[in-house]
C-alpha cells in the first residue's frame, strides 16, 4: 500500500477526482474503518466503501474479513453497487462458504428480475461462485435461463453450464444440461450458438471420448450460418469446432471451404488463423487438379503475409504457424520471401523465426537475395542471431546445390572478419558443406587452419578436428595440428575427445608411418585415462580393429559416408500432419503434439509433466526440431561378454560424421585379406615396433578376455559386415511396374515401392525396400489394416539381413484372403503398416481387383443366362475401353490369362459380343458383356454384378489387361 | 480460456490482478519475471511462456506487460488479440493507458474487465457496447454522480448487443451529421547500402469517424479498388458485395472505428518518398569515425515531407558524436548510443544534412557492425499506394451528411542499412 499512499500524496487534491483515493486509508485499523463505512446508512458512503474494498482486492490485498459486511450491501437496486458486491463475492466466496450461502436468496430473486441484464448478471455470478452449497441452488435458475426469452440471458447461461461443469461435472450430466446446451446449437441467435459451441468445446476437452459435439452435415450448416453473423470471438470458437469435422467427400469439403474463405479477410488475426486451419485441413480432401484448389492456395498467401505486419507477439505466433504451413505446402508462400526479411529492431524471437522460414523458402530462384540478406545479418549486434544467420548460410549451401559455391565464399568472407563467434559458426557449417559436397571445396582448408587457435567452443573445435582428420592427406602438418589438440585432451568436452580420437585414427590409416606414436597416445588416453564409457568403448574398438585387421579398419573408418540430408530439421511428417490440424493453438507454437502438454482437464494435475517446464528453464521456449542429445553416455558399463556388441551398437547409434557406415559390398571375404594390403606396409610396425607392440600388449589388461581372441572379433565384425545379399525377385506374368508407396521422406529414410501379382493362384505383394537413411535398418515386420476383401499377409515379411544404407532388398510377400474384412474407400484400398528398428510407418496403396479373380471363375452357360436376367438392370454399368487394337479372340485370350473367362461369343452385324464371367475370392460373381466392332478400337463393356460398386474396378482391370 | 490477468509495470511489480475463474496465485508470474530477466531488451520477452501448470501469454504495451494466464489449450492469438482489445479499451476510456491511469480508475478497470470476459469467454469487447454498460469517467460525470448519487453503470441491456448489427446502437441522434474517413498508409521498407530497395510494403488503414443519426447504410467506392487485394474488414462490411463489385457497403458503428486495413505487398512497386545519402565509416587504428547524412525527397508527388525524425543505434564503441545539423536538432545518448535527429520538414531546395565526427574509445578496434538508420516521416494529403476514394453514398436516412476524406502517408518500419 505504500506506493499507493505515496501516489496519492503526490497528487494532492487531484486525487479526489480519481479512484486512487480508495487506496488512502490509514494503515491502522483500515479494515475496521471500512467495516464501519460498509454498515453506514448512507447509500453513497456504502458504495464508496465497497469501491475501496475492491481497490484493495485488485492489488492482491486480503479483505476477506469484510465478507459479511459486503454481502449485506447486496440487496440494493443500485446496479453499480450490486455489480461491485458480485465482484467481491466471486473472489472470496470460496474462502467463506458458510457466509456465501447468505447471498443465495438474492441471486435466486435476481434471476427472476424483469431486466434481462440483471437476470444474466445473477446467473453469471452464481456460476462463478465455486461453493457446492450455492451450486445446488443454481440448477433451477440456470434451467430457466437456458430457455429464457432474451438471447442475452441464454448466451450467458450457455457459458454458465461450462462453469458448472467445471465445478461439478456429474451434476451437469444428471440435470440434463448438456442436452439443453446441444439444443442451443440450433438457436436462432448466432451469439447464442457461438457460446454454446464454446461451452461444449470446453466441456469436451475434459471428456476426450465423449461425443458431445456430434458434428453432422446439419449442425455444420447451422454453424456455418452462425459463423457469418456472430462476433469475432464466436467465429473463433465456431471455426475451431469446424476444424474437428471430417467432411464426407470433396464436394462437401469444397463447399465448407467456400463458406470459410471470407473469414480470411477478418481484422482479428485469431479468426484468420483459425480459418487458415480449417482450410489447410479440408484442402487435403480436394483433388489437386481442381480449379478451386489452385484458387484456394492463392487465397491463403495474402492473409498470412498480413499477419506479419501486426504486433510482434502476433507475428511470433503467426511465424510459428507459417513454419508449419511452409513445410506442408511450400507453394503457398514461395513468392513471399521478402516479407520474412528481418528488420533490425524486430524482437529477437521474431528474428529467429523469420530466419528459419527464409531457409525453408530458399530455392534456386531466390538464393541470391537470401544470401545477401544473411550476410547482412551476420554483421548485426545480437550474437544469437548472428550465429543463426551464419548457420543459415550453411543450410542454404546444402539445400540449394547451385548456391554452394557462393555460400562458401560468403562464409570465407565472414571468417576474414575474425569475429570470434562468427568464425566458429562458419567452421561448424563448412564441415557440413564438406560432407555434402566431398572433394569440392577443400581449397579453403588452409584458411580454416589459420583460425585454429581462436576456436574455443566444443562444437567448432570438433568440427575443425573432423575436417583435419578427414582431409589429413591434404594437410601437410595434420599430425602437428592434431597433436596440439591432444595436449589438453582431458580438458576437452566429450564431443571433442571423440572427434579427436577418430581423426587421429583416420590420420594413422592414411599416413601410418609417421603417426604411430600419436595414435598410440590417443588410444591410451581414451581407453586408460578416461572414465567416459563412450570414449573408452570407441577407443577399444579402434584398437581392436587396428591390431587384428588394419584392412578392415581402413574399410570401416575411412568408409564412404552416406550423404547428409538436405533439411535436417524438418518436422516428422506424421507429426506435421497432426500439427497442421492444430494450427493456431499452443501445439502449433511449440511444434509438439497437443497430447504432449495439454492438461486433460482443469483441476486435474498434469498426467505427464513435460520435461521442459522445470523451473530452471521454464521460460525458455524449447528448441523444437532438434533431436535429443546424441551423445548420452550409457549409465551402466556393459558386461564383459557382450562388450563388443554394445560397442557396435553405440557406434551405430549417433549419426555423427565419424560413425563408420559399412558399405554393402563388404563381405566376410575381407577377413581373408589379413595378410595383404596394409598389413604388408604395417607388417614391420605392428610386429616389429616395440612401442606399438607394448602398447597393444598392455591393453588386454583392461580388455575382457573373451575379446582377446581373434575369432571373437571376427565373429563380431562378421555380424557387422554381413549385410549384403537380397532376396531374388520371382518372375511371373505381366505385373504393373513398381510404384513408390512410401517415400523415404515420410519414413525416416525407408523407401518402399511395390506392386501386386497373382501367380498360379497365389497373391503376392512384391516390394523393394530401399534404405536411404544413414543407419542400418533391421527387424522388419508388416501388417495390414482390415480391408474390403480380407487381404492379409500369409507369412512374416522375409527380410533376414539388416538393410544397410543405400541398399535395396526385394521381397515377395504371399497374401491370403482370410483376414478381417472392412469396406474401404476406395474399395481396393489397402492400408499397410511397416515396422523396422526405427519406427512404424504407414502407407496405403491400391491393388488391381484382378488380384482377386479366381481360377475357377468360368460360369456354366445356362447359369450365366439365368444370372444375367436375375440381376436387376439397375446394377448394370457400362464403360468404354478406348484404343484397343485386338480382335475378339486375342482379347479373349488375353483376358483369360487374368482369369476373365469368355463363356460365349455371338456375332451380330459385324459386332462381336463376348459374354464373360469372373469370380472374386469372396465368391462374388461378375458378369460382363463386351461388344467389339470390327475396325473400331473402342470396346463397349457392360458389367452386371450383385455388388455394383465393384464394376468400376473390374473395368479398370479390363483396361489394364487389354492395354498391356 | 483465459484464467487470469496480471498487469506488470516496467520495474517488474504486479499492480493489478484479475481472475475470471478460480484465483491463481500471483507466484505464477515468477516464470514471467525469470524470462524478463533473461531478455536483453524489454521487448524481447517471449510472448508465450510455459510453466508447469499454466501458460503465460504476454504483450507489452505502453511499457506495461499484460500477462494472461491460461490453463487449457487456447489459441494464443485469441489471447493476444483479447489483450490488445483490453489495451484499446483502457485507452479509449482513460485517454492514455498508463499505470497511473489504471490505478486512478481501478474500479472502472475492474468493472470493464469483468464485463469483457465471463469465465474466460469474451462477453462484450466492442467499445460501443461497453460504453453503454459502463460510462467512461469524465470529470463532469464524476461531479454529477457525487451530487445526484447516480452511477457509472448502465442499467439497461445495450441495444446493439443482440441485433444483427451488434456494433451499432439504436436511437443515435446528432444535430450535425458527419462522416470522416482517414486513409493512412505506412511504408515498411528496407533500403540497402547502395540505396536500392530490398523490400517495401504498405500497411494501409481507413479509419472512420462517423456521427450519423439513425441507421445509415453507407457505400464507399474507390477509383482503383484493384490495389486492394489483401484486406481485412471491420465486421460491418458486407463481404459478398465487396467480392462481387469491389464496393464497401456497410452500416457503420457509431463513432470512431477502423473500417478496413489493407496490405500492398512487396511484389507491387512501392514508391519510396525519401532517399538518404550516407557515409558512416571508421578507420582501423583511428579513434575517429566520419558521419555524413543527407536526406532528400523522392517520389512524393509534389507533397512536402514533414515531421522527419532520423534515429540510429551507433556501434557500442562510439563514445561521442560531434555533429553539425544543417537544420533541426540532434541528440546523442552516450549510454544507449542512440543518435536521433529531429529534422522537421524537408526543403527540396536546401536538403537537410548532418555531418561531423564520432569519437571512439582510444585503442579500440574498429566496430564490426554497421549502424542501421531508422527514418520517420509524414506526408499529408497523399496515399503513397495511389489509393483514391471515388465517392461515398448514404442510403436509409433522409438528411445530407457532411463528408470528408483525408489522406496521409507515414513511415512505418523504414530502415536504411549502411
Amino acid at each position: 500500500m505504500e506506493w499507493a499512499s505515496q501516489l496519492c500524496e503526490n497528487r494532492g487534491l487531484g486525487s479526489k477526482m480519481t479512484d486512487s483515493k480508495y487506496f488512502t486509508t490509514t494503515k491502522k485499523g483500515e479494515i475496521f474503518e471500512l467495516k464501519a463505512e460498509l454498515n453506514s446508512d448512507k447509500k453513497e458512503k456504502k458504495k464508496e466503501a465497497v469501491k475501496k474494498v475492491i481497490a484493495s482486492m485488485t492489488v492482491g490485498k486480503d479483505v476477506s474479513a469484510l465478507f459479511p459486511d459486503v454481502v449485506n450491501c447486496m440487496q440494493t437496486d443500485n446496479l453499480e453497487l450490486k455489480k461491485l458486491v458480485y465482484l467481491y463475492l466471486m473472489n472470496y466466496a470460496k474462502s467463506q462458504p458458510d457466509m456465501a450461502i447468505m447471498a443465495v436468496n438474492t441471486f435466486v430473486k435476481d434471476c427472476e428480475d424483469p431486466n434481462p441484464l440483471i437476470r444474466a448478471l445473477a446467473v453469471r455470478t452464481m456460476g462463478c461462485i465455486r461453493v457446492d452449497k450455492i451450486t445446488e441452488y443454481l440448477c433451477e435458475p440456470l434451467r430457466k435461463c437456458l430457455k429464457d426469452e432474451d438471447p442475452y440471458v441464454r448466451k450467458t447461461a450457455a457459458v454458465c453450464v461450462a462453469k458448472l461443469h467445471d465445478i461439478n461435472a456429474q451434476l451437469v450430466e444428471d440435470q440434463g444440461f448438456l442436452d439443453t446446451l446441444k439444443d442451443l446449437i440450433s438457436d436462432s441467435n448466432p451469439m447464442v450458438v457461438a457460446n454454446a459451441v464454446a461451452a461444449l468445446s470446453e466441456i469436451a476437452e475434459s471428456h476426450p471420448n465423449s461425443n458431445l459435439l456430434d458434428l453432422n452435415p446439419q449442425t455444420i450448416n447451422k454453424l456455418l450460418t452462425a459463423l457469418n453473423e456472430c462476433t469475432e470471438w464466436g467465429q473463433i470458437f465456431i471455426l475451431d469446432c469446424l476444424a474437428n469435422y471430417t467432411p464426407r467427400d470433396d464436394r462437401e469439403s469444397q463447399s465448407i471451404c467456400e463458406r470459410v474463405t471470407p473469414r480470411l479477410s477478418h481484422a482479428n488475426s485469431a479468426v484468420v488463423l483459425s480459418a487458415v486451419k480449417v482450410l489447410m485441413k479440408f484442402m487435403e480432401m480436394l483433388p489437386k487438379d481442381l480449379d478451386y484448389y489452385g484458387t484456394l492456395l492463392k487465397k491463403l498467401a495474402p492473409p498470412l503475409v498480413t499477419l506479419l505486419s501486426a504486433e510482434p507477439e502476433l507475428q511470433y505466433v503467426a511465424l510459428r504457424n507459417i513454419n508449419l504451413i511452409v513445410q506442408k505446402r511450400p507453394e503457398i508462400l514461395k513468392h513471399e520471401m521478402k516479407v520474412f526479411f528481418v528488420k533490425y529492431n524486430d524482437p529477437i524471437y521474431v528474428k529467429l523465426e523469420k530466419l528459419d522460414i527464409m531457409i525453408r523458402l530458399a530455392s534456386q530462384a531466390n538464393i541470391a537475395q537470401v544470401l545477401a540478406e544473411l550476410k547482412e545479418y551476420a554483421t548485426e549486434v545480437d550474437v544469437d542471431f548472428v550465429r543463426k544467420a551464419v548457420r543459415a548460410i550453411g543450410r542454404c549451401a546444402i539445400k540449394v546445390e547451385q548456391s554452394a559455391e557462393r555460400c562458401v565464399s560468403t562464409l570465407l568472407d565472414l571468417i576474414q572478419t575474425k569475429v570470434n563467434y562468427v568464425v566458429q559458426e562458419a567452421i561448424v557449417v563448412i564441415k557440413d558443406i564438406f560432407r555434402k559436397y566431398p572433394n569440392k571445396y577443400e581449397s579453403v582448408i588452409a584458411t580454416l587452419c589459420e583460425n585454429l587457435d581462436s576456436l574455443d567452443e566444443p562444437e567448432a573445435r570438433a568440427a575443425m578436428i573432423w575436417i583435419v582428420g578427414e582431409y589429413a592427406e591434404r594437410i601437410d602438418n595434420a599430425d602437428e595440428l592434431l597433436e596440439s589438440f591432444l595436449e589438453g585432451f582431458h580438458d576437452e568436452s566429450t564431443q571433442v575427445q571423440l572427434q579427436l580420437l577418430t581423426a587421429i585414427v583416420k590420420l594413422f590409416l592414411k599416413k601410418p608411418t609417421e603417426t604411430q606414436e600419436l595414435v598410440q597416445q590417443v588410444l591410451s588416453l581414451a581407453t586408460q585415462d578416461s572414465d567416459n564409457p563412450d570414449l573408452r568403448d570407441r577407443g577399444y574398438i579402434y584398437w581392436r580393429l587396428l591390431s587384428t585387421d588394419p584392412v578392415a579398419a581402413k574399410e570401416v573408418v575411412l568408409a564412404e559416408k552416406p550423404l547428409i540430408s538436405e533439411e535436417t530439421d524438418l518436422i516428422e511428417p506424421t507429426l506435421l500432419e497432426e500439427l497442421i490440424c492444430h494450427i493456431g493453438t499452443l501445439a502449433s507454437v511449440y511444434h509438439k503434439p497437443p497430447s504432449a502438454f495439454v492438461e486433460g482437464s482443469r483441476g486435474v494435475q498434469h498426467k505427464r509433466l513435460p520435461a521442459r517446464t522445470g523451473s530452471g528453464e521454464g521460460a525458455e521456449s524449447p528448441d523444437v526440431g532438434q533431436s535429443g542429445p546424441s551423445e548420452a553416455p550409457p549409465a551402466v558399463i556393459p558386461s564383459q561378454g557382450d562388450l563388443l556388441g554394445d560397442l557396435l551398437n553405440l557406434d551405430l547409434a549417433p549419426p555423427t560424421a565419424t560413425v563408420p557406415s559399412v558399405q554393402p559390398s563388404m563381405q566376410m571375404g575381407a577377413m581373408d585379406l589379413l595378410g595383404g594390403g596394409l598389413d604388408s606396409l604395417l607388417g614391420g610396425d605392428i610386429g616389429g615396433s616395440p612401442s606399438m607392440g607394448a602398447g597393444l600388449g598392455a591393453a588386454p589388461a583392461a580388455m575382457p578376455a573373451a575379446l582377446g581372441g581373434a575369432p571373437a572379433v571376427g565373429g563380431g565384425l562378421g555380424d557387422l559386415f554381413d549385410l549384403g545379399g537380397g532376396v531374388g525377385m520371382p518372375t511371373g506374368s505381366y505385373v504393373a511396374p513398381k510404384t513408390v508407396w512410401l517415400p523415404a521422406m515420410k519414413a525416416k529414410g525407408l523407401e518402399i515401392s511395390g506392386t501386386f501379382a497373382r501367380r498360379g493362384g497365389i497373391i503376392q505383394m512384391d516390394m523393394s525396400l530401399n534404405n536411404k537413411a544413414m543407419s542400418v535398418m533391421t527387424d522388419f515386420a508388416i501388417q495390414f489394416n482390415r480391408n474390403s476383401f480380407g487381404l492379409a499377409p500369409a507369412g512374416p515379411l522375409q527380410v533376414l539381413t539388416p538393410l544397410s544404407p543405400n541398399q535395396t532388398i526385394d521381397v515377395s510377400l504371399p497374401l491370403s484372403v482370410n483376414g478381417p474384412v472392412m469396406k474401404m474407400e476406395p474399395l481396393n484400398n489397402l492400408q499397410v503398416a511397416v515396422k523396422n528398428n526405427i519406427d512404424v510407418f504407414y502407407f496405403s496403396c491400391q491393388y488391381p481387383l484382378s488380384l482377386l479373380f479366381v481360377e475357377d471363375g468360368k460360369m456354366e452357360r445356362q447359369v450365366f443366362l439365368a444370372t444375367w436376367k436375375d440381376i436387376p438392370n439397375d446394377n448394370e454399368a457400362q464403360f468404354q475401353i478406348k484404343d484397343i487394337h485386338l480382335n475378339s479372340d486375342a482379347a479373349s485370350n488375353k483376358l483369360q490369362g487374368s482369369n476373365i473367362f469368355t463363356i460365349a461369343k455371338r456375332t451380330v452385324e459385324g459386332q462381336d459380343m463376348l459374354y464373360q464371367s469372373v469370380k472374386l475370392t469372396n465368391g462374388i460373381w461378375i458378369l460382363a458383356e463386351m461388344r467389339i466392332q470390327t475396325g473400331n478400337p473402342n470396346y463397349t463393356l457392360s458389367i452386371k454384378c450383385r455388388a455394383p460398386e465393384v464394376a468400376q474396378f473390374v473395368y479398370q482391370c479390363y483396361e489394364l489387361v487389354l492395354k498391356n | 480460456m483465459i484464467h487470469s490477468l496480471f498487469l506488470v509495470n516496467a520495474s517488474g511489480d504486479i499492480f493489478l490482478e484479475k481472475h475470471w475463474k478460480s484465483v491463481v496465485s500471483r507466484s505464477v508470474c515468477d516464470y514471467f519475471f525469470e524470462a524478463l530477466e533473461r531478455a536483453t531488451e524489454p521487448e524481447n520477452v517471449p510472448p508465450v511462456i510455459p510453466t508447469p501448470h499454466h501458460y503465460l501469454i504476454n504483450v507489452l504495451r505502453h511499457r506495461i506487460y499484460f500477462v494472461a494466464v491460461i490453463q487449457s489449450e487456447v489459441p494464443p492469438l485469441f489471447v493476444i488479440e483479447f489483450l490488445h482489445r483490453v489495451v484499446d479499451t483502457f485507452q479509449d476510456y482513460f485517454g492514455v493507458c498508463t499505470e497511473a491511469a489504471i490505478k486512478d480508475n481501478v474500479v472502472v478497470v475492474y468493472e470493464l474487465l469483468e464485463e469483457m470476459l465471463d469465465n474466460g469467454f469474451p462477453l462484450a469487447t466492442e467499445s460501443n457496447i461497453l460504453k453503454e454498460l459502463i460510462k467512461p469517467p469524465t470529470i463532469l460525470r464524476t461531479v454529477v454522480n457525487t451530487i445526484t448519487g447516480s452511477t457509472n453503470v448502465g442499467e439497461q441491456l445495450p441495444t446493439g448487443q443482440l441485433s444483427v448489427v451488434p456494433w451499432r446502437r439504436t436511437g443515435v441522434k446528432y444535430t450535425n451529421n458527419e462522416a470522416y474517413f482517414d486513409v493512412v498508409e505506412e511504408i515498411d521498407a528496407i533500403i540497402d547500402k547502395s540505396g536500392s530497395t530490398i523490400t517495401a510494403e504498405i500497411q494501409g488503414v481507413i479509419d472512420a469517424c462517423v456521427k450519423l443519426t439513425g441507421m445509415p447504410d453507407l457505400t464507399l467506392s474507390f477509383m482503383n479498388p484493384r490495389l486492394l487485394d489483401d484486406v481485412s474488414f471491420h465486421p460491418c462490411v458486407r463481404f459478398k458485395r465487396w467480392e462481387a463489385e469491389r464496393i464497401l457497403s456497410f452500416i457503420p458503428p457509431d463513432g470512431n472505428f477502423r473500417l478496413l486495413s489493407y496490405h500492398v505487398s512487396s511484389q507491387n512497386l512501392v514508391a519510396i518518398p525519401v532517399y538518404v545519402k550516407h557515409n558512416i565509416s571508421f578507420r582501423e587504428g583511428s579513434s575517429q569515425g566520419r558521419f555524413e547524412l543527407t536526406l532528400g525527397p523522392k517520389q512524393t508527388m509534389g507533397k512536402a515531407v514533414e515531421s522527419v525524425l532520423v534515429s540510429s543505434q551507433l556501434p557500442r564503441g562510439v563514445l561521442n558524436a560531434n555533429l553539425n545539423a544543417s537544420q533541426g536538432t540532434y541528440t546523442f545518448d552516450p549510454v544507449t548510443k542512440l543518435l536521433s535527429w529531429d529534422v522537421g520538414k524537408i526543403n527540396p531546395q536546401k536538403l537537410p544534412s548532418l555531418k561531423g565526427t564520432m569519437s571512439l574509445q582510444a585503442g579500440a578496434s574498429k566496430p564490426d557492425e554497421n549502424p542501421t538508420i531508422n527514418i520517420q516521416f509524414k506526408i499529408q494529403q497523399l496515399a503513397i499506394s495511389g489509393l483514391k476514394v471515388n465517392r461515398l453514398d448514404m442510403y436509409g436516412e433522409k438528411y445530407k451528411p457532411f463528408k470528408g476524406i483525408k489522406y496521409m502517408t507515414k513511415a512505418g518500419k523504414f530502415q536504411v542499412r549502411t
